[in-house]
């Protein structure tokens, strides 16, 4: 067993030849500024992979764009995979900030594990950027001056979706989900956007997360015969409801609303029983858009896939940071130069110019889309700038 | 809709949900009552007969082929599996079979990951069943659920036969009752565990793939399913076939009906059921056939 101690002593003599290194070159390094260090922690494994790539892929792009430098300080990654599992979403955070004196974090796409980024982020008083999470709360009653998301609450899209089927004259509508936190802040918004323009719900279904028996309450909606429903379902879930709504007869009889969580990225599986399904979000195929055309064209060639919202989202946080940095020249410790800069500053974005609201959500337009094809086409804009009510937000 | 009516759909609704479980727990309840296995990744198996029946139907361009195909597939993995690792188990501490039964589970992810990918996919109901049947003016019902539930009442018969009525069956019978003796008998208890646990993971896969076309195909889709069929096989008697479809169909209509009559507790109705049902019989409905 002599192989390892020698290799060991290989390493140690490496070691110390690239101290002696950087000991001769650190005149010249210091002329530079300290690089910016930005923990990326996102799904690489499990179900949000695909999601983790694409975000991960936008912002890097966002960040070469601006020369790899963000106020005048070149970027270094960390990144983590943080699993989508919530018990492990504090100590992941804590490993980026303690271990890898991260300066920025960037993250993520479970609300939950979000969560405990955002704790992590507050105590150890690090900017925080979301490019997915919804949970009306990050934006609510935990909002705080170093957090800013990029995405979308859950009460938006619900909220336009609410409102769209309101302007299409439905009076009665149910809604039915899944009884979990993202589940009822949807049903929150898409009951309040049907109520205000005049519908009512009659009756709201729940299903225990993440149940894919749909027939019984079906069956339900059936017997109620309501003018509309609307919904929130997403992934494979989400295709299963498409077909077993369509499988039912109900798709011809009662329209179907809901945010475009619905119709993304499950098209492949459904296209039959998707066609002409009316889901709202902040992004869409073929938004008339300049911006949009460039940025799905340079990315298509780039990563030789093409982008999604989530894409979009990671962009966005990417471009957000470049506008936080160039405010206070790269001292990211200025937590309220970065605030100052950040509320009320408009993101020129794929999806469109949005606003970042005092609660660090985007205000932003949130599109009306009909399934096409495999695509979710540009309708319309379905609400124009819409800001979440930030409920409970106290900063 | 008069509430008659609407009773008669959630019931038809609860039988054929129960029917599609019976077909999973039945294998499940075959290789742990009779093996003494606990197979944690007894939902695995529904998956690949899932991804199964989506490749194979996608390059055939039909269903029928694909189950034709898939099936002698999926015995052959079964076969393999025991050779391969199950059979080392048999006379190990349950805890050795739930880590390696784990382990199978996160080798069929990463397995599924790496040859089919982890999108969401579709299979198409074949042409002859693509149709739907009215109920109501607003409720139709699939032709292809009906379909499903035929075929698993067809098993369940093909089942009862086999177990019941046939010299294979009997010999599986004794060989659970009591192994030694029947190798002294002369008959290979080995090959005959063997046949069960192919047979047990050929079921899982007909799931599976009579599933994919209403469930669509997706990573992880046998971790649910896994969990009500291991009810089921509690409250039907480990082992027994009988008890797990009678279970099933409990556990169907119960867990429909709850949806509609009691949305609150849903979620746990099943498991209450469960509760009560081994509060009263500790051995299941009933015991080992």
């Amino acid at each position: 067993m002599t192989e390892p101690t020698l290799r060991r002593r290989r390493i140690v003599t490496a070691g110390g030849a690239l101290v002696a290194c950087t000991a001769f070159q650190a005149p010249i390094v210091r002329a530079q500024p300290a690089k910016l260090r930005v923990g990326m922690m996102l799904p690489s494994t499990g179900t949000y992979s695909p999601l983790g790539a694409a975000i991960t892929n936008g912002f890097r792009m966002a960040i070469d764009e601006l020369g790899g430098k963000v106020g005048g300080r070149e970027v270094e990654y960390f990144t983590v995979d943080d699993e989508s599992n919530p018990a492990k979403g504090p100590e992941n955070a804590s490993r980026l900030v303690q271990r890898d004196k991260v300066d920025v974090l960037v993250g993520t796409v479970h609300s939950g594990v979000a969560l405990g980024m955002a704790k992590v982020a507050r105590e150890s008083n690090t900017l925080l950027l979301i490019p997915n999470a919804g949970a009306d709360d990050i934006t609510g009653p935990m909002c705080s001056p170093g957090i800013y998301r990029t995405s979308f609450s859950n009460w938006q899209p619900s909220y336009a979706a609410g409102a769209v089927a309101a302007q299409k004259k439905h009076k009665t509508a149910v809604w039915i989900s899944w009884k979990y936190a993202a589940g009822e802040e949807a049903g929150r918004g898409f009951k309040e956007g049907f109520e205000k323009g005049g519908g009512k719900i009659v009756k709201e279904l729940w299903l225990p997360f993440p149940r894919e028996e749909f027939q019984a309450l079906l069956s339900e909606i059936a017997s109620l015969k309501p003018d509309a429903v609307g919904c929130f379902f997403a992934g494979a879930g989400a295709a299963k409801f498409i077909k077993d709504y369509a499988g039912a007869g109900l798709k011809e009889k009662i329209p179907l609303y809901s945010a475009g969580f619905l119709t993304d990225g499950v098209l492949q599986a459904v296209k039959a029983e998707a066609q002409g399904l009316l889901t709202t979000l902040h992004y869409a195929d073929s938004l008339p858009i300049r911006r949009d055309e460039d940025f799905r064209r340079k990315y298509a060639v780039t990563f030789k896939l093409q982008p999604d919202v989530y894409a979009v989202q990671g962009y966005d946080a990417g471009l957000l940071l470049g506008q936080a940095m160039t405010a206070v020249r790269g001292d990211v410790s200025n937590k309220a130069g970065i605030a100052k800069a950040l509320e009320g500053t408009v993101v020129d974005s794929p999806r469109g110019k949005w606003t970042m609201s005092k609660a660090h959500n985007p205000v932003q337009d949130i599109y009306l889309r009909e399934v096409v094809g495999e695509q979710n086409k540009y309708v319309s804009v379905a609400m124009k700038q819409l800001a979440d009510p930030a409920r409970g937000c106290k900063a | 809709m008069d509430l008659a009516a609407s009773l008669l759909i959630q019931l038809l609704n609860g039988v054929q949900y129960g029917l599609l479980l019976f077909l999973v727990a039945s294998g499940l309840t075959l290789i742990f009552g009779i093996m003494g296995i606990i197979n944690l990744a007894h939902g695995s198996f529904y998956m690949v007969g899932a991804y199964l029946a989506w490749s194979l139907a996608s390059a055939t361009g039909s269903l029928a082929a694909a189950i034709a195909i898939g099936i002698p597939l999926s015995i052959a993995l079964g076969l393999a599996l025991e050779w391969l690792l199950i059979r080392h188990f048999y006379q190990r501490d349950h805890l050795y079979q739930v880590l390696l039964t784990y382990g199978l589970i996160l080798v069929f992810e990463e397995l599924r990951s790496m040859i089919w990918g982890d999108d969401v996919q579709g299979v198409k109901v074949p042409e002859l069943f693509a149709h739907a049947i009215p109920l109501t003016d607003t409720l139709s019902y699939p032709v292809w659920r009906l379909v499903m539930s035929g075929a698993c009442l067809a098993v369940a018969a093909a089942m009862y036969l086999l177990i019941q009525r046939t010299r294979l069956g009997m010999t599986i019978r004794a060989g659970a009752h009591s192994r030694e003796l029947v190798e002294t008998l002369g008959i290979n208890v080995r090959l005959l565990f063997q046949l069960v646990f192919a047979l047990g993971v050929a079921l899982a896969a007909f799931a599976g793939m009579l599933a994919a076309p209403v469930s669509s195909v997706y990573p992880n889709m046998g971790g649910q399913v896994l969990i009500v069929c291991f009810v089921v096989v509690v409250i039907g008697g480990i082992g027994s076939i009988r008890g797990a479809l009678i279970a099933s169909l409990l556990v169907g209509l119960v867990d429909t009906f709850g949806q509609v009559f009691a949305p609150q507790v849903a979620g746990m109705l099943v498991y209450l059921l469960m509760a009560v049902v081994l509060i009263l019989r500790p051995e299941g409905l009933f015991r080992r056939a």
